[in-house]
């Protein structure tokens, strides 16, 4: 697997205030990342410095092999920030032909790209026409017309209403269908759930975790369950070695695992003790629980 | 480099505003010729503006370079909004993004402000050279290409004025605040030289720094025209005046403004260089 970017010890101060701190990480071909973090955690400052729009303070960062310079670098990247910026005055097919012009390459993508993302039908139309989801497919399409070896999306569905955040997680799903590399950054956590197989944590500039989103903490998930008899099924789960703490809310019980353990295998162990469960689901936490959970430690 | 001047042109060439006001520049260059229609026929009196000499060569040189450098103020307006118009768009961010390094974008921009000095330069050199084939008395050809030195001055002036421009659009990065800025430090360079003169040294002296900054150095590389006219001259030595201006295009006076050339794109560079977009 090759690297596509590496980044070593970055930091990034603004005045007194520590934006990205000693942070490093990898980025290898073919995965789907995450850059995770509440608001002002450094996310879009990290990739500003790896896109050559903010300099770093201190520590360096080299695209693939490190043996190109870095604005070439990023003529095989594609890459959109915050806001879709475009000159207003243009239409989509003279703002994309500037794209090519720029990056070095044909102009025959772009009949393709704005198909890709469904603007064909306006390609003649001038940017400032244009509503905010469609603002954002264009830079989408402009950051595909050089076929990239990775895609950076940051903040790719703020500020758009529900259809145009869906329409924008199709797309990417898309193209993470075939087998682009992906960097996303967002705090939001189920975006990322839902299309990132690996991911990099950061609050207030410093990273917590870079790794699979399945590896990230070290748990092995929880059951759900529902009984008539709700008494007896708590008094068996307390005893049972294989369970940590055990909750009650209503008369759904959550009991998390300390080992792994099979759903039928917990059923079959019920029901020779004459428990019968009405309801049964085991879960592993989700992004958001283990974020908190992960965030919540660092902070004790 | 042809890239960068297709880069260039495409995002002036789509802008409305820009190309009018490309288009009236050009226009205007050519509109210097009319100035030859100027006839006036008041009883006895027969004013021909043509016939004063104004289209002789090689004076044609020097009276046109200096006219046409008035309407360079057109182009400023295109060349600051083009550079502040990168910030206020975010495109340089977008730019810079899609591969374009910190060094090819101040290029871009440099290499345009060349060609528009260029292609002006060329302009006034037609139009003069067909209203001076149709007015001058002198056409010998010796005649008809001195004093070309005066061109070499007015692409100079331009290339450096436009220098000037771009530099006030990147570090104001609001168009209307560069212009603004521009005007003031006009009226700056004009109070330093008073204050110089009226406290420091002495008004010689003031004036030998004056002509060191950036405006001035530019305006004297081509000094007005008016005062070598025939006509002129005459009515001043009736008047017991005698002009004795020194009107040669200098090559310190080149030397100051490519200087000045010089340290506007190195520092356009350094300020982009420097600043976290």
């Amino acid at each position: 697997m090759s690297t596509i970017l590496t980044v070593n010890n970055l930091t990034k101060k603004f005045g007194y205030l520590t934006a990205v701190k000693n942070l490093s990480f990898t980025i290898e071909k073919g995965n789907v990342y995450g850059i995770l973090g509440p608001n002002g955690s450094g996310k879009s400052t990290t990739l500003g410095i790896v896109l050559n729009v903010v300099n770093r303070t201190m520590g360096d960062f080299f695209w693939f092999d490190g043996h190109t310079s870095t604005h070439n670098a990023l003529k095989k990247v594609g890459a959109i920030i915050e806001r879709p910026n475009f000159y207003p005055y243009m239409t989509a097919v003279q703002n994309l032909k500037l794209v090519c012009k720029i990056k070095e390459v044909e102009e025959d993508k772009i009949e393709e790209k704005l198909e890709l993302v469904g603007l064909l039908d306006r390609k003649n139309s001038k940017f400032q026409t244009y509503s905010l989801g469609m603002k954002q497919r264009l830079a989408i399409a402009s950051a595909l017309l050089n076929d990239p070896e990775i895609l950076i999306l940051d903040e790719p569905t703020n500020g758009l209403d529900p259809q145009g955040i869906h329409q924008i997680r199709q797309i990417i799903k898309k193209i993470a269908a075939d087998g682009t590399t992906i960097l996303l950054a967002s705090h939001l956590l189920d975006e990322v759930e839902k299309v990132c197989s690996h991911v990099v944590i950061l609050r207030k500039g410093e990273k917590l975790y870079s790794g699979r989103v399945d590896g990230m903490l070290a748990s092995h998930g929880f059951f759900e369950l529902k009984s008539e008899n709700t008494l007896g099924l708590r008094v068996y789960l307390e005893k049972h070695a294989s369970f940590g703490s055990i909750k009650v809310e209503n008369d759904l019980i959550t009991a998390i695992l300390k080992e792994d353990m099979d759903a039928s295998e917990l059923n079959q162990a019920l029901i020779a003790e004459d428990i019968i469960l009405s309801h049964l689901v085991k879960r592993k936490e989700s992004l958001e629980e283990q974020f908190l959970t992960l965030t919540k430690n660092q902070v004790n | 480099m042809t890239r960068l001047l297709q880069i260039e042109f495409i995002k002036l060439w789509n802008n409305r505003i820009s190309k009018i006001l490309i288009v009236s520049y050009f226009l205007l260059l050519t509109s210097i010729a009319l100035v030859a229609a100027i006839k006036f026929d008041i009883g006895p009196i027969n004013f021909h503006l043509a016939d004063q000499g104004i289209f002789n060569f090689p004076y044609i040189w020097h009276f046109n370079t200096y006219v046409t450098a008035l309407f360079k103020l057109f182009l400023a307006i295109v060349i600051v909004s083009m550079m502040a118009n990168e910030y206020s768009n975010k495109t340089i961010k977008q730019n810079l993004i899609d591969g374009l390094s910190k060094k090819e974008f101040i290029l871009s921009k440099f290499l345009t402000v060349v060609s528009f000095s260029l292609i002006s330069t060329l302009f006034v050199f037609i139009v003069s050279l067909v209203l001076g084939l149709a007015y001058s008395d002198f056409n010998e050809i010796s005649i008809i290409f001195s004093d070309l030195e005066f061109l070499l001055a007015f692409f100079i002036k331009l290339v450096g004025f436009f220098s000037f421009c771009l530099f006030l659009g990147i570090l104001v990065k609001r168009s209307a605040f560069a212009l603004g800025f521009l005007i003031l430090w006009m009226i700056i360079e004009q109070m330093l030289f008073g204050l110089l003169g009226w406290k420091f040294v002495s008004w010689d002296t003031a004036k030998m720094i004056k002509s060191l900054f950036p405006l001035q150095s530019m305006s004297n590389l081509i000094e007005e025209p008016f005062s070598r006219l025939n006509a002129v001259q005459s009515v001043a030595a009736q008047m017991g005046e005698k002009f004795n201006f020194d009107y040669q295009v200098h090559w310190y006076e080149i030397a100051v403004v490519l200087t000045w050339i010089g340290l506007f794109i190195y520092l356009s560079y350094a300020i982009l260089k420097k600043r976290d977009l």
